[in-house]
């Protein structure tokens, strides 16, 4: 495996921490990739997260921005990073140098977790590439012999050799404002495009025949009465005039993924669609990452606490490994952190599943009292955390395992703006409104659901897309400065099928201005 | 080793360069960055380029959250990073990253983003403060004074010499020569001091928006110069066609009507460096605000000699912003700059509006005086 050559190996004290780590961690069923720990300065640490995580990304000036970020808070002691793991095969992990041997510890164990997490999770199968570095689709294969190709640092890299490439051939500033224009369009893709078997080539309709008018039953002498013979031939124009609207349009089915719509039928040149492939490329990777959040670092903290208090703290060391982990769960503010409320429900989940407190009976007991003390005795808490770890997703991990209870016990609320007294408040504490709030801030990793509706809008080349309004508005400036990005890449005018206060509008961008127009109905 | 990532950095600073003027513009005209209640602390944001996305609207969004409080009670506070780690692959954040800043780093952040030159004090260091600093040590002095650890090293060192000292049973007991003292010096520092003069003029012509703008730029001003000098003083003038000497709150919050006369400003001006900051020992910077328009030609002629005689001499610079208005016929400045166009130690500018505070204030200070 290639290392990176610049990094410091790890000292022998952490290797041989390592090693007793790992066995302990499959001692406990944890089933990962092959681990690789470098050592960082905190300079190198920033600089790698603000990639990423990828050593050699291309270059981008929002990587620099990200690492002023983190330069300046670590800089004012505002935080710093602990560790980083990478979605790769083997997986890299970073530690950062100078950090105690308990913080060392720690860091280790989560990684684990995640590590465990990255093999065994289906959502991450869509990462997976076949011998020449292209995304394949999941398969199922699992256990100690699913070994995938996920050489995604060496991807990356390859997206960074075709950017520096490009950049030498067409200058920094075209390429540059290319990857924003990329950028602006990185969420409209189909998440679950990998999981999706597509009937590429639908069976073509025939050639259009007679259409068929449906007729009002009626005795012969009264047919000429009920069924009118101008009217017939006006139903008959009007479904003739359906088909023909339909047959001319492109795409057939609505597309989700943008990118590809775009790639495959935007005029572009050669080196503009190279980048946007990458791009693309790039947002699918992130995809599974922002799609278990929750899941992945409550199971990776859920680990961590386990190992750390059962085998690999040392007495003396049990305090600080406490006092950081509770820095780590701290929620602050009111706002939900992904590492406390992840371990929390793995736990609860364990525990309901060891005391049989599930299934039908469980849930059809009114009686509070008796819930409380429910204790079937099943054991099977182990078990079912790991076939969680492996089936559900963020969304699915809350709607199927967050309960009344839990909420009540953690104290969530769902918050909303009040309009009257011009800030953000709580709104609910109701188990039923948390959820959906809850839920719909997971779909779609927060992403508004947007498709190509009509690559022919109007019949003049325009391209019209079509927000799934669920409830809330688009931000306009932005939707305008995205549209501009569209317009860029498609080179006719593209339109935005939203809605504004419940109204339907169609935002258009032609190059030069922008119009909205009250859609109709 | 140099890093990678030094290139997509300076890439971003020059991107922002162009932008941080506005950033820092747009900051100051809102205003944002005055922290005075806060004492010392204000907040600025590391500067962040957003790319803009199909996104839902802030406000009709809402979320999940976990803590206390009654339904209906507001959020405490903005979202922040969380503090612990991080992992690979997160989206890049989307909330702005608020760093706490002293006043004294404030000033830096303007010095840099302005590129002002470091103010060259007028030399006039001959006042000295006498200041007592305990830093010696002796063997007389009152018991108060005494200092224990070196008493009680002399007192050990005398039980070894004289061989009284038993290792098991450690007990020193320190004798009237054992004692030592802390003593102090006298040391002399040169102290520079400056004063601020702040005039304004508060006739019926200067509205509101004139006087926040008057009070924003007075505030990186009053930064700047605090940078330089650690006793700076501030004082604050107010006319229409006479002028009176009032305090910061009552400075901003006037408004009279009537008249206006500037030179009653400068005569008082002139009254008050005279009596309280000869000018071999104190920098002297008197700013004056108004939107242009003064009562006659004579008073203004008046204004031009009062400065030339006696105020000129005496101030390191003699700063004058004219705030536009939609009444003043800002001829004022029209006035000093003929009649100083080659004199390095007036300072006019004109500020059109908010956007122009930051080019007004590079204007006043750029010249290190």
């Amino acid at each position: 495996m290639v290392e990176f050559g610049t990094h410091a190996a790890l000292p022998k004290y952490l290797r041989v921490e390592q090693e007793k780590i790992a066995a302990v961690a499959r001692d406990y069923g944890l089933d990962f990739f092959p681990v690789i720990l470098e050592m960082l300065s905190y300079d190198q640490m920033n600089e790698i997260a603000a990639y990423g995580g990828f050593p050699n990304r291309y270059p981008h000036w929002r990587f620099g921005m990200a690492y002023e970020r983190l330069a300046k808070s670590t800089e004012y002691g505002l935080s710093k990073i602990y560790e980083l793991v990478i979605n790769n095969n083997p997986s890299y992990a970073y530690l950062l140098e100078g950090n105690s041997l308990t913080d060392q510890k720690l860091v280790m164990c989560h990684v684990y977790g995640h590590v465990d997490f990255f093999k065994n999770n289906f959502a991450f199968r869509a990462t997976d590439l076949d011998t020449v570095g292209q995304v394949v689709g999941p398969r199922a294969t699992s256990g100690e012999g699913y070994q995938p190709n996920r050489k995604w640092i060496d991807k990356m890299a390859n997206h960074g050799a075709l950017v520096r490439r490009i950049i030498d051939r067409h200058g920094i500033e075209k390429t540059e404002e290319l990857i924003d224009v990329c950028l602006s369009l990185e969420n409209l893709i189909d998440p679950w495009l990998p999981f999706v078997v597509r009937r590429r080539s639908e069976p073509r309709e025939e050639e259009p025949g007679e259409v068929e008018v449906p007729r009002l039953r009626a005795k012969d002498y009264m047919d000429d009465f009920i069924n009118p013979a101008d009217f017939q031939q006006e139903q008959k124009r009007k479904l003739e005039q359906a088909r023909d609207d339909k047959k001319g349009k492109f795409p057939e089915q609505p597309e989700r993924d943008v990118l590809l719509f775009l790639m495959e039928n935007a005029p572009l040149e050669r080196w503009e669609s190279e980048i946007l492939a990458a791009m693309r490329e790039e947002a699918y990777y992130f995809v599974p990452q922002m799609q278990t959040k929750i899941m992945n670092e409550g199971w990776a903290s859920y680990f961590h606490s386990k190992l750390m208090t059962e085998r690999v703290c040392d007495w003396s060391e049990i305090i600080d490994y406490a006092d950081n982990n509770a820095g780590v769960m701290a929620t602050s503010k009111g706002q939900l952190n992904p590492y406390k409320l992840g371990v929390e429900l793995f736990r609860n989940i364990e525990e309901r599943w060891n005391k049989g407190q599930f299934g039908r009976e469980w849930d059809e007991c009114d009686d509070l009292d008796e819930k409380k003390n429910w204790d079937l005795r099943l054991g099977l808490g182990s078990q079912k955390l790991f076939e969680v770890r492996a089936m559900y997703n963020d969304v699915t991990f809350i709607d199927e395992f967050l309960t009344p209870e839990f909420c009540i016990e953690h104290k969530l609320f769902s918050f909303g703006y009040s309009n009257r007294n011009e800030r953000f408040e709580i709104e609910s504490r109701e188990f039923r409104k948390v959820k959906e709030k809850l839920l719909s801030q997971l779909t779609n990793a927060g992403n508004p659901v947007i498709h190509v509706e009509n690559a022919n809008y109007e019949n003049r080349g325009e391209l019209l897309l079509r927000h799934e309004h669920r409830g809330v508005d688009l931000r306009m400036d932005y939707a305008k400065e995205t549209l501009a990005a569209l317009v860029r890449l498609w080179k006719r005018p593209v339109c935005l099928l939203t809605q504004v206060e419940t109204k339907s509008v169609i935002l258009r961008y032609d190059g030069k201005e922008h119009t909205a127009k009250n859609e109709g109905g | 080793m140099s890093l990678k990532i030094d290139q997509d950095h300076s890439r971003f600073r020059n991107i922002v360069r162009g932008k941080i003027r506005q950033n820092l513009r747009r900051y100051i005209s809102q205003g944002e960055m005055i922290g005075r209640k806060g004492k010392d602390l204000v907040s600025i944001p590391v500067p962040q380029i957003d790319v803009p996305r199909f996104v839902f609207g802030d406000k009709q969004n809402g979320g999940a959250g976990q803590g206390d409080g009654e339904v209906g009670e507001p959020l405490d506070g903005e979202e922040q990073e969380g503090e612990g780690s991080g992992k690979a692959g997160e989206g890049a954040g989307e909330h702005m990253l608020e760093v706490d800043v002293t006043l004294d780093e404030l000033a830096e952040i303007l010095g840099e983003e302005l590129q002002l030159p470091a103010i060259e004090n007028k030399g006039k260091s001959r006042i000295v403060a006498a200041k007592d600093r305990y830093s010696g040590i002796r063997r007389v002095g009152p018991e108060s004074l005494r200092h224990f650890k070196r008493t009680y090293k002399e007192a050990l060192r005398r039980a070894i010499a004289t061989g009284t000292y038993a290792p098991d049973n450690p007990i020193i007991i320190p004798q009237r020569e054992d004692r030592r003292y802390r003593s102090w010096k006298e040391d002399f520092q040169p102290v520079a001091n400056a004063v601020i003069i702040y005039m304004m003029d508060v006739s019926g012509s200067m509205g509101d928006e004139q006087k926040e703008i008057v009070r924003i730029e007075s505030f990186w001003i009053d930064t700047w110069l605090r940078r330089y000098y650690k006793g700076l003083e501030s004082r604050y003038i107010i006319h229409d066609a006479v002028a009176r000497e009032v305090d910061r709150d009552t400075f901003f919050k006037t408004r009279e009507s009537g008249g206006t006369m500037i030179s009653s400003a400068y005569r008082l001006c002139e009254q008050i460096i005279q009596q309280n900051y000869p000018f071999e020992e104190w920098n002297i910077y008197p700013f004056h605000f108004s939107d242009g328009d003064n009562w006659s030609m004579d008073d203004t002629l008046a204004c031009i000699e009062l400065l030339k005689k006696s105020l000129l001499s005496r101030v390191n610079m003699f700063a004058y912003g004219q705030v536009e208005s939609p009444y003043g016929s800002g001829q004022f400045i029209k006035d000093l700059k003929e009649h100083f166009a080659s004199d390095e130690r007036v300072i006019t500018s004109e500020i059109r509006d908010r956007d122009a505070i930051v080019g007004s204030i590079k204007e006043f200070l750029g010249k290190g005086k």
